[in-house]
């Protein structure tokens, strides 16, 4: 799950982690407000979406005055802000954050995230902060330096005066650092994130250190542990489809192609989308209809995925092991008779019961084209697509 | 012969009364699998038979802690149907008991409890397979887990991947062709896994009975390229592969945890390129998979010495289940 990053600042100050002042605001006037009750002269007018990048793409302004606050705030909300990661379409800009102006010295990089390959968390530095962290990772990764945490003993000093160190800091600056690097950590565990990332850091000319963007994504796993973050989602962030989907216990992912798919099964529903692909489609979405491939689940999928105008076929792959093929095929035609369906449907349906369940299809009355196996499947999609 | 499970496999069921639990603990059972304890917390010295609408061949007791489960029955293999709150705990507890092979099933656990979890599998040496995972099965033996047992078929080919419905298309691809399996091992779509690819195709290559491997990735991490590299270097058996997710999006997390291009890292064109630079054949498309199989099967058939050739049409032989478990035993004997 992410959240904004007002909401990171939030929560990373409660673990005692160095944030700049600063409120969010829904409104001008609002930020108004909250720049009139920060001390000035320089104020930062940040637009909050859910995406990196937002500097590049105009959405974050400095104002040398209470009026530029008020003419800044005017320009960015409400803004459509299109960077790397938002896509084409961009993101309408709703919240922002008011902040005071920091003097800056130095900008680092620090992050922390699970090690999949060490299956250890992993605190890293860089000296190049401000920059996008992946490109100093792919052409110079020796200006990354990291500290793998053994889980039996947590995160120790010495790791992070190691840190400190390469980062070349010393004095005041240094043990600012050590504690900010320490109160990060907590932070990451006890909030259960799956990252947590302060890019840039600053080093002040006063020798504080400061996040100056935070950026926060917590452990969907864990979050029945976190009630709270509940209220921090944002579903403007989020697709409508993807919203409703999830309401029905789908797992349904928007993609921009022609051929909408069904499928149980995260790993077989990527490889459908490769088979549509291979078939000379392009997969309309990622939608994984977990073990059960009900009546109602199957309903509630056609619904969402004929919700898309680009769809032009519609590929339903189920392996029954455990779960009945005619059971499913049954689910399929009674949710087929419910929703007005008007592109060609493609049923696989294969293991347990396969052949009762073509049958069942064959003998619906309603015009599926069935499909004996993976391979037919691709062929009938690519002819459907055709016509 | 087979990989780390087999008929000798004493099971212990951890969150065996519970409905995921008592559901596959009947499956399991009537695929042969010996199960010799459950463990259920506060219910201990009863025996437990199922429920009205799953009813075990026979009842199986029931402890309170593992421990005590490992030294009445001797269970070795564990397998966990606990909730994701509870499982890292339920892990421990069997590797502390002394048990040797741990497969869990739950999905959703915290990463971070994997992370400790794993620290402590690793001290104290306990191979675990998942979680999030559909499990292992030596076809014919042994299944543990919750994959459907008949669509596969006992023989030579061992098999591993990160997903549970797309394993079983690749088996029951494999199955159609009269190809069988030595042992099928679903290790997961988590971030930390107990068992990764490299260790998977280690235990096949070393495994005798088994003469080609079978490796279905997905994007996200790097363990199939990790994997690879091993290969490159070890592996004289054929492998065969395939990497789902070309069409997916980056920074989207499709479906299983760990399955996410993230600094655009995992992506599917890098794991085949490593997958192929490795001499791994690997196919395009996921339709393929059980074809590729065959020929890589009968090009071993065609190039290699008479012993080589009678494993594989042995494995080929018409016969399911029994068949193949009879020839197991002749060549033990």
């Amino acid at each position: 799950m992410k959240i904004h990053e007002y909401q990171a600042k939030e929560i990373l100050k409660q673990y005692g982690v160095a944030v700049p002042r600063g409120h969010v605001a829904f409104s001008v006037e609002e930020a108004v407000k909250a720049a009139q009750s920060l001390p000035g002269p320089v104020w930062v007018v940040k637009a909050q979406i859910h995406a990196g990048g937002r500097g590049k793409g105009g959405g974050v302004k400095l104002a040398r005055s209470i009026d530029e606050v008020r003419e800044r705030a005017s320009e960015i909300l409400g803004m459509k802000l299109v960077t790397h990661q938002t896509g084409p379409e961009g993101r309408i800009v709703k919240r922002l954050l008011v902040e005071e102006g920091m003097n800056i010295a130095r900008e680092l990089y620090v992050g922390i995230t699970l090690d999949r390959s060490m299956s250890r968390n992993v605190l890293m530095a860089s000296t190049e902060g401000g920059v996008e962290i992946e490109k100093v990772a792919a052409e110079t990764p020796e200006k990354i330096l990291k500290e793998f945490v053994d889980p039996a003993v947590g995160l120790q000093a010495f790791q992070i005066r190691r840190l400190c160190f390469g980062l070349g800091l010393s004095g005041d600056t240094m043990k600012n650092a050590m504690k900010f690097f320490a109160a990060l950590y907590k932070a990451y565990e006890a909030t259960d994130a799956s990252l947590a990332e302060i890019n840039p850091l600053v080093l002040t000319r006063e020798g504080t250190v400061l996040a100056l963007d935070a950026k926060i994504n917590f452990d969907d796993n864990a979050l029945f542990r976190h009630p709270d973050f509940m209220d921090l989602r944002d579903f403007d962030e989020e697709d409508p489809l993807e919203v409703e989907a999830s309401k029905s216990n789908l797992n349904y992912i928007k993609l921009d192609g022609n051929v909408g798919c069904m499928v149980n099964g995260a790993g077989l529903a990527m490889a459908t989308m490769d088979i549509i692909k291979l078939a000379g489609g392009m997969p309309a979405n990622f939608l994984d209809v977990g073990g059960g491939a009900s009546a109602q689940t199957v309903e509630a999928g056609f619904r969402i995925i004929l919700k898309d105008p680009h769809v032009k076929a519609v590929l339903i792959n189920i392996f029954g092991g455990i779960v009945r093929c005619d059971r499913v095929a049954t689910g399929v035609v009674e949710a087929a008779k419910k929703v007005d369906v008007h592109v060609p449907i493609v049923v696989r349906l294969a293991g347990t019961n396969a052949d009762l369940a073509a049958d069942i299809l064959r003998n619906s009355g309603m015009r599926f084209l069935v499909a004996s196996n993976l391979k037919d499947a691709a062929e009938k999609v690519t002819k459907a697509i055709a016509a | 012969m087979s990989v780390l499970v087999n008929k000798k496999t004493k099971l212990v069921v951890q969150g065996i009364t519970g409905g995921e639990g008592t559901f596959h603990t009947k499956q399991m059972m009537e695929y042969g699998t010996n199960v010799v304890a459950g463990v259920t917390p506060g219910k201990g010295g009863t025996m437990y038979d199922g429920n009205e609408k799953d009813r075990f061949p026979r009842p199986v007791p029931v402890f309170n802690t593992v421990s005590e489960a490992v030294q009445k029955t001797g269970a070795d293999t564990s397998v966990i149907f606990v909730p994701a709150g509870f499982a890292a705990d339920a892990i421990m507890e069997a590797a502390e008991a002394g048990i040797k092979v741990i497969v869990t099933i739950t999905e959703g656990i915290p990463a971070n409890d994997m992370v400790r979890v794993y620290e402590y599998l690793r001290k104290n040496n306990v191979r675990m397979i998942g979680p999030n995972c559909p499990g292992i099965i030596t076809p014919g033996e042994c299944k543990i887990g919750i994959m459907p047992g008949f669509i596969h078929k006992p023989g030579r080919v061992g098999l591993v991947s990160r997903s549970g419905t797309l394993t079983y298309e690749a088996v029951w691809q494999m199955t159609e062709r009269g190809i069988g399996q030595s042992t099928c091992i679903g290790i997961g779509g988590d971030p930390v896994i107990g068992t990764r690819f490299v260790d998977a195709v280690k235990l096949f290559n070393e495994d005798r009975n088994t003469d080609a491997i079978v490796m279905i990735g997905e994007i996200g991490g790097t363990a199939e390229e990790e994997a690879a590299e091993y290969i490159k270097k070890h592996v004289k058996k054929p492998v065969v592969g395939f990497i789902a997710g070309q069409t997916a999006p980056p920074g989207r997390r499709m479906g299983h945890a760990g399955a996410i291009i993230a600094g655009g890292k995992g992506t599917a064109a890098e794991k085949v390129a490593a997958m192929k630079a490795a001499g791994i054949h690997v196919v395009d498309s996921p339709a393929l998979i059980g074809e590729m199989v065959e020929r890589v099967l009968g090009r071993r058939k065609a190039g290699k010495t008479a012993g080589g050739k009678k494993k594989v049409v042995r494995s080929k032989g018409k016969a399911a289940r029994r068949g193949g478990k009879r020839s197991r035993k002749g060549r033990r004997k």
